[in-house]
Parts: C-alpha cells; sequence; structure tokens
C-alpha cells in the first residue's frame, strides 16, 4: 500500500474541522428544542407570520431580480463597453458593504429630507417599517447573486447561436426568448435561488429599515434578547428547515432541465 | 447580385479595410485567406452580425447595410454548426419558418425535400449532442435554406469534418447549390476546397481583398507573391480529360471524379505524392518511376523534384525518411498519389 504523506492527513484533518465548524452548531441547535416546543412553535401566530413574512419578501425580491436583473445581466455578458467595469463594480458593492449600513443607506433616500422619499410619500409609498422597505432592502442584498450567476450562464452560450437565430429571422426579443433564455435556464434557477437565499438570511439592513413587520431573522433575534437562546431555538429551526426545503425544491425543479439539454 | 463597396469594419483590433466585392446571381463564391485574414468578420458583417464603420452592402440592389440581421435574407452556417443543443433536429430546421411568410403547405413540402435530399429524415427526433459532425452540418444546411434566403454564408464547411466526409459534403454542397439556385458564398483557408466549387473566388489577407475572379484566373495568374504561396499547390498540368483519365502529356493519371471531358486542369498537393524506391503495393491508382531531378531544403522538410518523362512532380518529404531512403539527384525511384488526391478544374 501507497504510504499517503503528511499534506494527505493535514488536508483531511483540516477537512473535519471545517465541516464540524458548520454542522456542529446547526446540529446542536436543531435538536436542542423538544418536539413539543416546536409544535408549540407552529401555533404561535407570530412565528408562522414571520416565516411566511420572511419566504415572500425574499421571493419577491429573486422575481424583482429576474425582471430588473436579466437584461442587464445579457448586456454584461454580451457586449463590450466602456465603463463596463464601473458598472460591474457598482453591482458587486451591495455584497462588501456592512449590511446596516445598507439599511440605513436605503433610510437616507427614503425619508422626508430626501426629494426621493417626499416624492414616494406623496405617492403613498412608505419605506420606513413597511413590507415594500423589507423587498426594497432584500432587493439590494440580493441582486448582485442573480446577476452574477446569470451573467456567467450566458457567457457560457454561444453568441453564434444567437447569430444564427438572426439570421433566420427572427428578431434580438425572440432570440433571446426561444434560444438565450431557454439555455441559460439552469443560471437563471441558481440565480434566483443564490438570490433568495441571501435574501432570506439578511438581518441587519432589515431591522435598521423595518423591525415591523417582523421577519423571521428579526423575531428569532427579539425572542433572543427578550426570552434567551432556549426561546429563540424553535423559531430557528423552522426557518432552517423552510430554507432548506425552498432550495431543495428549486434544485430539484432544476435538475431536469439539466437533463434534457 | 450582391454588391460590397468599400466596406470598412473595426471590431477590436481587428480592421477590414476597404473591401469591395461583387458577386453574381446564383454563383458559388469562395473567399479564401489564411487563418485570421478576417474571413469570418467579412461574412458576419455580410449577415449584419457585426457593426459597419463605412461602405455599403447592397443584396439586390437593396441597401441592406444598416438592416439587422433578420431583415436581410442571408443565411448563415458556421463552422461549428451551431445547432440549438435545446431543441430537436426537426425543431431546428423549423426554426425560422414562423418568421417567413410561406405558405404552410409549401414550407412541409420544402422540409421534406431538403431533409431527404441531406439524408437526414432519420435524425429529426434526435438532440444535436447525439449527432456527427457530417450529420450536424446536414442538419444546419437544412435549417439555413428552408428560409430560402438570398444568399447563404458558409463558414469553413469543409474543415471541421473528416477526410472521409468531405468529399461527400462537397458533392452535397455542389448538388444544393445547382438544384436551388440560391447564390453560396463560402469561406475557406484551404485552397482546393475552392477548386471543385468555386465559380468565381477572392483571396483576402490581413483585412483586405488581394485578388478576385475565377479560381483559374488566380490560379494561373496570382496577382501578388502571397496569393501564389497561397494558391501554392505544386504541381498543376494541363490535362486532357476522358472519363476518369486526365492524359497530361504521355502521361495518363486516374483522377477521382470528372464530370465530362476535354481540357483542363489537374493539381496534386506535394504531401500528397509518395516517394518510394520500388513501385508500391496499394491501393494508389497513380504510381510512376522518374528520376529524382533535384532536392531543396525547406527547413524541416525536402522538397524533392522527379522527373516522369517530361514532367516534373514535387513531392514533400521529411529529412528523416530522406535519409532513411537514401535520396539522391539522379537515383531512380517510385513515386504514387490516390486518385482523389488529384484536384481537377
Amino acid at each position: 500500500m501507497v504510504r499517503r504523506e503528511p499534506f494527505y492527513w493535514v488536508s483531511v484533518s483540516c477537512g473535519i474541522m471545517v465541516l464540524a465548524l458548520i454542522l456542529l452548531p446547526l446540529m446542536e441547535m436543531l435538536t436542542a428544542p423538544s418536539g413539543a416546543m416546536l409544535k408549540e412553535a407552529l401555533h404561535d401566530p407570530a412565528v408562522v407570520r414571520s416565516i411566511r413574512l420572511s419566504i415572500t419578501t425574499a421571493l419577491s425580491a429573486a422575481c424583482i431580480s429576474f425582471v430588473i436583473g436579466t437584461p442587464l445581466a445579457y448586456v454584461l455578458a454580451r457586449s463590450q463597453f466602456r465603463g463596463k467595469h464601473v458598472i460591474e463594480g457598482i453591482i458587486d458593492l451591495p455584497i462588501v458593504i456592512p449590511h446596516p449600513v445598507v439599511g440605513i443607506a436605503i433610510l437616507s433616500v427614503a425619508g422626508r429630507n430626501h426629494w426621493l422619499g417626499n416624492f414616494m410619500s406623496e405617492l403613498g409609498i412608505r419605506i420606513m417599517g413597511s413590507t415594500t422597505g423589507i423587498i426594497v432592502v432584500l432587493t439590494f442584498v440580493g441582486m448582485p447573486f442573480y446577476i452574477n450567476a446569470l451573467k456567467s450562464g450566458i457567457e457560457a452560450i454561444s453568441p453564434r447561436l444567437e447569430n444564427v437565430s438572426r439570421s433566420l429571422g427572427a428578431s434580438m426579443w425572440s432570440t433571446f426568448a426561444r434560444i438565450t433564455l431557454p439555455l441559460a435556464w439552469r443560471s437563471v434557477l441558481v440565480g434566483f435561488i443564490m438570490c433568495c437565499a441571501r435574501a432570506i438570511s439578511e438581518f441587519g439592513a432589515v431591522v435598521v429599515v423595518a423591525y415591523h413587520p417582523m421577519i423571521a431573522p428579526v423575531l428569532i433575534y427579539e425572542r433572543y434578547e427578550g426570552y434567551g437562546l432556549k426561546y429563540s431555538q424553535p423559531v430557528a429551526v423552522w426557518l432552517v428547515l423552510v430554507c432548506l426545503t425552498l432550495f431543495l425544491l428549486l434544485r430539484i425543479l432544476a435538475l431536469p432541465g439539466k437533463k434534457a439539454s | 447580385m450582391i454588391e460590397i463597396r468599400n466596406l470598412k469594419v473595426h471590431l477590436g483590433e481587428f480592421r477590414l479595410k476597404d473591401i469591395d466585392l461583387t458577386i453574381e446571381d446564383s454563383g458559388f463564391f469562395v473567399l479564401m485567406g489564411p487563418t485570421g485574414a478576417g474571413k469570418t468578420v467579412l461574412l458576419e458583417a455580410l449577415a449584419g452580425l457585426v457593426p459597419v464603420l463605412d461602405g455599403g452592402i447592397v443584396i439586390d440592389g437593396r441597401d441592406v447595410t444598416r438592416l439587422p440581421p433578420e431583415k436581410r435574407g442571408v443565411g448563415i452556417m458556421y463552422q461549428d454548426y451551431a445547432l440549438f443543443p435545446h431543441l430537436t433536429i426537426e425543431h431546428n430546421i423549423t426554426y425560422g419558418l414562423r418568421y417567413h411568410r410561406h405558405d404552410r403547405h409549401a414550407a412541409r413540402e420544402r422540409f421534406e425535400r431538403l431533409v431527404g435530399d441531406l439524408g437526414i429524415a432519420h435524425l429529426l427526433k434526435r438532440h444535436p449532442d447525439t449527432l456527427s459532425g457530417g450529420e450536424l452540418q446536414r442538419a444546419a444546411l437544412a435549417r439555413a435554406l428552408i428560409v430560402e434566403p438570398r444568399i447563404v454564408l458558409l463558414d469553413e464547411p469543409l474543415s471541421a469534418l473528416d477526410q472521409n466526409f468531405r468529399e461527400e459534403i462537397r458533392q452535397l454542397l455542389r448538388q444544393i447549390h445547382r438544384s436551388l439556385g440560391i447564390t453560396f458564398f463560402m469561406v475557406t483557408h484551404d485552397f482546393s476546397e475552392a477548386l471543385t466549387l468555386a465559380t468565381q473566388a477572392a483571396v483576402m489577407n490581413s483585412g483586405s481583398i488581394v485578388q478576385t475572379g475565377t479560381i483559374k484566373d488566380i490560379f494561373q495568374r496570382p496577382a501578388t507573391s502571397f496569393v501564389a504561396d497561397f494558391v501554392g499547390m505544386k504541381n498543376v498540368f494541363p490535362a486532357t480529360f476522358s472519363g476518369n483519365v486526365a492524359q497530361v502529356g504521355v502521361v495518363s493519371v486516374d483522377v477521382a471524379k470528372r464530370h465530362g471531358n476535354g481540357n483542363g486542369y489537374i493539381a496534386i498537393r506535394p504531401e500528397d505524392i509518395v516517394i518510394s524506391l520500388k513501385p508500391l503495393d496499394s491501393s494508389m491508382r497513380n504510381s510512376f518511376s522518374g528520376v529524382i531531378r533535384g532536392i531543396v531544403d525547406q527547413g524541416f522538410l525536402y522538397e524533392v523534384h522527379i522527373g516522369v518523362q517530361d514532367l516534373t512532380f514535387r513531392s514533400l518529404v521529411t529529412k528523416g525518411s530522406a535519409v532513411d531512403l537514401g535520396l539522391d539527384s539522379g537515383m531512380s525511384v517510385s513515386l504514387s498519389f490516390k486518385s482523389s488526391a488529384v484536384h481537377v478544374f
């Protein structure tokens, strides 16, 4: 038998440490609450409401990203122009900005001291402490993940396919709908999932913009602050389970697409 | 008729300079040039896929320079075929039909005929990733032709194919071109591909057209030393044909195919001629004995000049095999080549 080199054992131990770091706390948290406590949490309207709000706002953010991010991802993938890197940098900004700062930044344009805030309040749109505000924040933090995933997906599709489609008489729109989008479908889905995942986990920015209505992370934080670890755990478990189910579902939906292509 | 006038294209670092070409109706135009000469850029400019800086393109009297690709009636077939991977072959072929005002019945008929002519009827339900290169090419050709474009652009249609398929596809292209009467515009870096297909040709180098004319013109009277080098098929002989035999002086050469009798030329690439000490016992139809008249050092290779009667054949051999065979001036040797290596024009 070949003697393993020390490097092998170092890699293995590091790998075990990484997995332990991720799994140990999660497992501990998932197994801490008893079945009765989990059941009780599920009958708590505040918990159900917060989880539902978390899911709907995160999905809304992903849908908005899909609608306004898709054309931008296409342009960034297909064309070369001056200032493209600047735009790409701007799109990545939300990833590096600290979360509470995002919240404060959004509030600064949404407040009464800003023309945009004034304009919106005239239209009856409220950002502070509203579901709209939560969706704005989640779109802000989730959008880069969607755009980047789709952009690299589109880059992998040969522009010649689009060229041929055009030469056969299809317009730009038609080509996008019949060639680019079906071929990039998996990237769309992956981007959507990543955007959703990022959005559903956001806490820092949301807590600044909208403490109420409460999304699940804020509720978990409130329970922890007010009643302690034990009372926040059941809600946390439900949130994690809902997230996992949601993402598993989307991944399964994505798989047949891979086979067909 | 397609007229390209003073066309200028800038694409990143690449430039097309003052391209002037006239392509006759129903012709088979072949644009030749080495890799990187700008052939594909010119092709895409014709199709409206790259922005034109200056100059114009007129198709059948209509200025299409600023028209989007879908309004030009220009079909394109890429070297890598570019079949839509998520669609079946049938849906690939019928993809463009909905954008053209066609009588449905006539379209269906054309579909059946094309699929039949191209021999791809059994592939219709399959996806492109399960097909061979030759099959993909036929499908791509059918897809381009079914919408009845005024001109079909072919980007190196033969070079990606296995040698065995090339002759087949060449025949097919010729047949399809003759039966449909659509103008073909083919791009290739291989001069011998142009020989049997082109009615009109042009040679391109570093973004400019160097020479245009018939294949014979370009071959016999290369305008520049670049063209002479590019078409450098060194064994060119005037010949008289009867059936599958070309009479070159007193030497009879078997050729694979010849349409009709009469006068013309045969050409053989130096690398297709095999030198041996004794006549080869092989399937090669053409075998002659001759005398080495000279050996020219070409770096990695030797060009060996062999006299057969009053003809001089040029063959390329590696230095290694020249030493193995002990080649020297005045030596008697055998030379052989396949009948399929003989280009006729």
